[in-house]
This record gives C-alpha cells, structure tokens and sequence, in this order.
C-alpha cells in the first residue's frame, strides 16, 4: 500500500506544532499500524530529518502507552484495540491517514505524538490503592469469600491500561470512564471497602484539580475504549462518590 | 456537602435532578394542553385551578423557575469548563463514529430550546403574571365577563402561522434534548443497571411523543380558529 500520513509535529511542549504530510510506500497490509510508523521513521532518519516521536512498550495492547488519534478516532477505527494492535488492513492503498496526539490540557504534548498522562498517575496516587501490610503475613486473598459476579466485574474494570483514549474520544475530555473503572475495581470488592469513602472523594477531587472536563454521558469513551471498559463504572463511581459525599 | 456541590459528579447530580423535575412538568404541562384540544371547558377549569391555586403558585412554580434557571445557567456553565479542558481542538474528529448527534449537541439543542422558552415567556407567562399580579384580576374571566379567559387567550396565540412554525421548531429542539437527555439524566445519578435498557425506550418514546404532541395542539388550533 502506499499512503498519504498527515501528522502532528511538535517540537516541544512550548511549541505551535503543525500538521506535516508524508508519504509512505509499500507498506504491507499485514504491518500493524506502530510498524507503518516505523516504516516511516526509518525514512525520515535516512534522509536525515527527525523522526516522528511516538510512545509505545509493549506492542501487545497492555501497557497503554501508543497513544494516536488516528482518523478522528482514539486507536483508529478497529474497535477493542490500542493504536499497537491496529493493523494495516484496515486501511486502503491510496489513503490519507489523519494522525494527531490525544488532545487534553490536563495531557499536555511533550513531543510530536508523546503526551504527558501523569495527571492519571496523580488520580491513582490520590487513592487508586488498598493499604495492605506486605511484609510477610498477608493474608491469602482465596481466604476471603467474594461473590463470583463481583469478582468477574471488578477484573473487568481492573483491564483498563490508563491508556487515556476516554479522555481524547470524549467531546468533553473527560476522565470520568478511567476514574469509574479504578473506582470500582476496588469498590465491588471487600478489601476496598476499608478505604472506599477516602477513595472517590480523593480521586474525584483529584480529577477535577487535573482540569478534566465534565462527563455528559455521550458514551464515545466506553465505545472507543480498547478494553471495553462500561459506562456501568461511570455510574457506580457516582453513586460511591454520593454516598460518600453523605457520609461526610 | 458544598464539596459535593462544587464537584464535577455533583453538579452531574444536581443537572440530572433539575432534569427530573422540568420531565415531569413537561409531562403535566401536556396534559393540561391537551386538554384544550379534548375538552375546553376542562382545559378552563384546569388553568384557571393551575393560576389560583396557592401551593402552586407560591410554592412549586418558584421552585420551577429555579429548576429552569439552573439548568440553563449550569449547563452554560459546564459548557464552558469542558470547552476550556481540550485547549487545543483535532484537526480531524469523527464524532459521528462513537455517540450520536444529540449526545454531542445539548447545548445547541438547549440554546434553541431557551430561545424558544422566552418566546414562550412573553407570549403567554408574563401576560400572565400582569394580569394577576400587577392588574390584580384574579377572577380568570373574559373582559366581558362571559367564562374563563384561559381557552381563548390559547386558541389566539397559535392564529399567526410564524409562532405555530417557531413552537413547532421549538419543540423538534426539546425532542433532540430529550433523545439524549432522559437517559443521561439517570446515568448522571447513578442508575445503569438490569432496566437501563427498558428505561432508554421508554425515554426515546417519552422524547418523541411528548413533543409531538405539543405540536399537535399548536397545528389543532391554528387550522381549527
């Protein structure tokens, strides 16, 4: 395939940026969509120009790191997948690829396509955890019995990557489906319910310093998400944080 | 609790409540309309009991006047906060891929709709409210004295074909709000589970109905007077 690549290019965190087109050829339609941009790159650094920065790990849609909004939608337009388990098929020979950061203020542009997402690790730092002594008598976690539908929709919640595609598919950029889901991983489940009061409030409140927008429950997060994560999160992260709220 | 207050999930709760109060009085607002279609001596009775009456005219319409403001200037509000989180908008957005129109334009939807409201205010609420309070003609009557005002005053209204046209765009406005609204109003408090589904039908028919039938009794009386 070959194919024309608009791309955001951004020197750094200071600069303007502007789209930049590029063409790539023969790229295969077995590439994933992290290749292509190899692919790419491999051209730039031979003619001697700089190559686009893009963040990614894993390559295996766990770390949540590649983060490109491409052609309009947060990981492209596969569904269920990071921007790393997209694949070239999707796309056809001849085609203009529209690739831009994901946009929030509270994920400033450090270069390029590389966002700055601690303002997630801020959220979780605020009381996405469960204090537990560590230090050689733990308890079993099999000792204590929880129900089988709360443990399945705790794991659920608990996929979510952090990756961020909530925030950059919501018009409002939102956190609200990543909070809800670190919410409730720990809120369905006994050894989270010591701190849950502590828990939302501090998270919410946390979310909302970070500058994120308000939820307006248009559902492109829970659409766009590569983990599938529901709105049903959204919906029990309020009602912890109401009765929490109420409890004082 | 004026942490909640100021939180962005409490003023998604307190959007949503204000949201329930002007669905139900929409609700009640059509029943006595479609009065005037059905029965207008009813209709008569209806409003003038609706004008007279105490507890509602001291007591739920303030509380309905807050219910309207707030929601207006709290949706501005949220408006502008959740413009100001992407300071920089996508060069290439498919919004269409993910969430649906309405979802995406509540606040056109609900700019038209407080275009529409004032409209509404000045053809028939502050007329209202200067008849009653500040003439001091509590008595609902006709100048002549002939039966009640309220039939008459309603039928008038809806002869010009530009305010039957305005109320009708008005009230495809309310139907695009509603459409998104309903459902988003319970989500907003907490409640997605095992009836979430039943709820959004019930919504979807509730959005459409309602205001279909708002624009029967405008057409009823314009091509009936």
């Amino acid at each position: 395939m070959n194919l024309t690549l608009k791309i955001w290019r951004q020197k750094g965190p200071q600069d303007k940026g502007k789209m930049v087109e590029y063409k790539v050829t023969e790229i295969s339609e077995h590439m994933s969509f992290l290749e292509m941009m190899d692919v790419l790159n491999e051209q730039l650094t031979n003619k001697g120009d700089d190559p686009v920065a893009f963040d990614h790990d894993c390559r295996e849609g766990i770390c949540g790191m590649c983060s490109m909004y491409i052609n309009g939608e947060a990981h492209g337009p596969d569904r269920g997948v990071t921007t790393c388990q997209l694949h070239m098929r999707m796309f056809k020979d001849g085609d203009t690829i529209t690739i831009e950061p994901f946009r929030a203020k509270a994920f400033p542009v450090i270069k390029d396509l590389v966002i700055d997402r601690s303002s997630f690790e801020r959220i979780q730092q605020a009381g996405g955890y469960i204090s537990v002594n560590t230090s050689g008598n733990t308890q079993d976690a099999n000792a204590i019995p929880i129900d089988k539908h709360a443990a399945d929709t705790a794991m659920d919640a608990a996929t979510c990557i952090g990756c961020g595609a909530c925030v950059a598919s919501c018009k409002n950029s939102s956190a609200m489906l990543f909070v809800g889901a670190k919410v409730s991983q720990y809120a369905l489940l006994p050894q989270g319910q010591v701190e849950a009061t502590d828990r939302v409030k501090n998270m919410v409140a946390q979310m909302d310093l970070e500058g994120f927008g308000n939820c307006t429950n248009t559902g492109a997060c829970e659409v766009e998400c590569p983990k599938g994560i529901s709105l049903e999160n959204i919906a029990r992260m309020n009602r912890e944080f109401f009765a929490a709220s109420i409890k004082g | 609790m004026s942490g909640f207050l100021n939180s962005s999930i409490g003023r998604k709760y307190t959007m949503a409540l204000s949201a329930f109060f002007l669905m139900i009085f929409i609700l009640q607002h059509f029943a006595i309309n479609i009065l005037s279609v059905l029965s207008p001596d009813t209709f008569n009775e209806t409003s003038h009991f609706m004008g007279t009456n105490a507890l509602i005219q001291y007591a739920l319409q303030p509380v309905l006047l807050f219910g309207v403001i707030y929601h207006f200037v709290m949706g501005f509000i949220l408006e502008i906060k959740n413009r100001n989180a992407r300071a920089i908008s996508y060069v290439k957005n498919n919004g269409a891929a993910n969430s649906t129109w309405m979802s995406r334009n509540m606040i056109w939807s609900g700019g038209f709709i407080l275009i529409f409201l004032i409209i509404h205010f000045l053809d028939f609420w502050f007329p209202e409210i200067n008849t009653k309070y500040i003439q001091g003609d509590m008595s609902g009557l006709l100048a002549d004295g002939e039966g009640y005002r309220y039939y008459e005053e309603l039928t008038h209204k809806f002869e010009p074909i530009w305010r039957v046209a305005l109320y009708c765009l008005g009230f495809v406005f309310l139907s695009l709000h509603l459409l998104h609204g309903f459902s988003s109003a319970f989500q907003s408090v907490g409640a997605n589970n095992k009836y979430t589904k039943g709820l959004k039908g019930f919504g979807k028919a509730y959005a459409i109905l309602i205001p279909l039938g708002f624009i029967f009794i405008a057409l009823f009386h314009h091509f009936n007077h």
